[in-house]
């Protein structure tokens, strides 16, 4: 203590000049610890924005859209027609354009969601999508369509639990189609047979109404798909009604 | 670096504080319409397809 009171002058600025640079060394070290600090909360608080996008923000933002489908095809559904003149000529469907409805009870017993064409990432946002080129509900072939299981509404989240024997039921403009489930399937994502008129059999013609709905398996994963086959066991005009299984909702 | 852009924004704290509030808003815009939509269909959840092209990726 003595020793160090009797510096010179000198030697004490020599020895705070040090003693500065060590304080502005150490300084310069705390900065940047703490800005790799921040870079690190910010990448984790980045990561959690994108779980709440993708979780809750898809969702949100399909469902509406899905709604609006609905509505849209509602409204189709309802154009007046004048008695005495032949019904409007269907003109073609186009892409992106919600044309029919789909009900399956088992997915819940106010599951509805709209059949949009072409089984894009922008049309799979508004609903259950049919695969362009594969037969139209009802018509000999194979009707397939596809839907999120996960994200982006999920329509077919709980695809998983249909059962041989469950109704698939199909409004369009003109038509009450119903499909009945045959068998699930968990197959590869180039799996394109299952798509086929007559599934697996390449080349074959189709004498039946098939139906494939397909989405992702597992429910977070994109490594297998799952396939639900399905037969067509009724269709009839529109006008009739809606089958007394789902009046309720339809 | 939150610090040097307190440091950096102009004005008295009541006018920094409405412009990191509008930084942030930007920020957030930018990552929702933008950012996330991009890195969405390069994740596996939205893979409900079945084609030719698709291998699958690894879980």
């Amino acid at each position: 203590m003595t020793s160090a009171s009797v510096t010179t002058g000198r030697q004490s600025t020599r020895a705070g000049d040090k003693q500065r640079r060590r304080a502005a060394r150490r300084e310069r070290l705390r900065v940047t610890i703490r800005s790799v600090g921040e870079g690190f909360i910010t990448m984790g608080v980045v990561v959690l924005l994108f779980c709440t996008y993708q979780l809750f923000w898809t969702n949100v933002s399909a469902d509406k859209k899905t709604n609006q489908v609905i509505a849209q095809v509602e409204q189709s559904f309802t154009v007046p027609t004048v008695p005495g003149t032949a019904p409007v000529q269907p003109v073609k469907i186009q892409d992106g354009q919600g044309y029919g409805l789909m009900y399956i009870p088992r997915l819940g017993s106010d599951w509805v969601k709209p059949l949009v064409e072409g089984a894009s990432l922008a049309n799979l946002k508004k609903g259950i999508t049919h695969y362009k080129g594969n037969a139209q509900p009802g018509e000999i072939g194979n009707f397939a369509a596809a839907g999120h299981r996960a994200t982006n509404g999920e329509p077919f989240r709980n695809l998983d639990r249909m059962q041989p024997g469950d109704r698939v039921y199909v409004q369009t403009a003109r038509e009450w189609v119903i499909y009945e489930v045959d068998r699930t399937l968990i197959t590869k994502p180039n799996a394109t047979w299952v798509l086929l008129p007559v599934p697996g059999r390449a080349g074959q013609s189709p004498t039946q109404a098939l139906m494939t709905l397909t989405t992702c398996n597992p429910r977070w994963a994109s490594y297998q798909r799952l396939i639900i086959f399905g037969h067509l066991v009724q269709k009839y005009p529109r006008e009739l009604g809606a089958p007394k299984e789902i009046r309720a909702i339809a | 670096m939150y610090g040097w852009l307190w440091r950096k924004l102009p004005g008295p704290w009541p006018v920094k504080l409405l412009e990191s509030l509008v930084l942030l808003t930007g920020v957030l815009a930018v990552l929702f319409l933008v950012v996330f939509p991009w890195v969405e269909p390069r994740l596996p959840f939205t893979d409900v397809t079945v084609d030719s092209t698709s291998t699958g990726s690894v879980p």
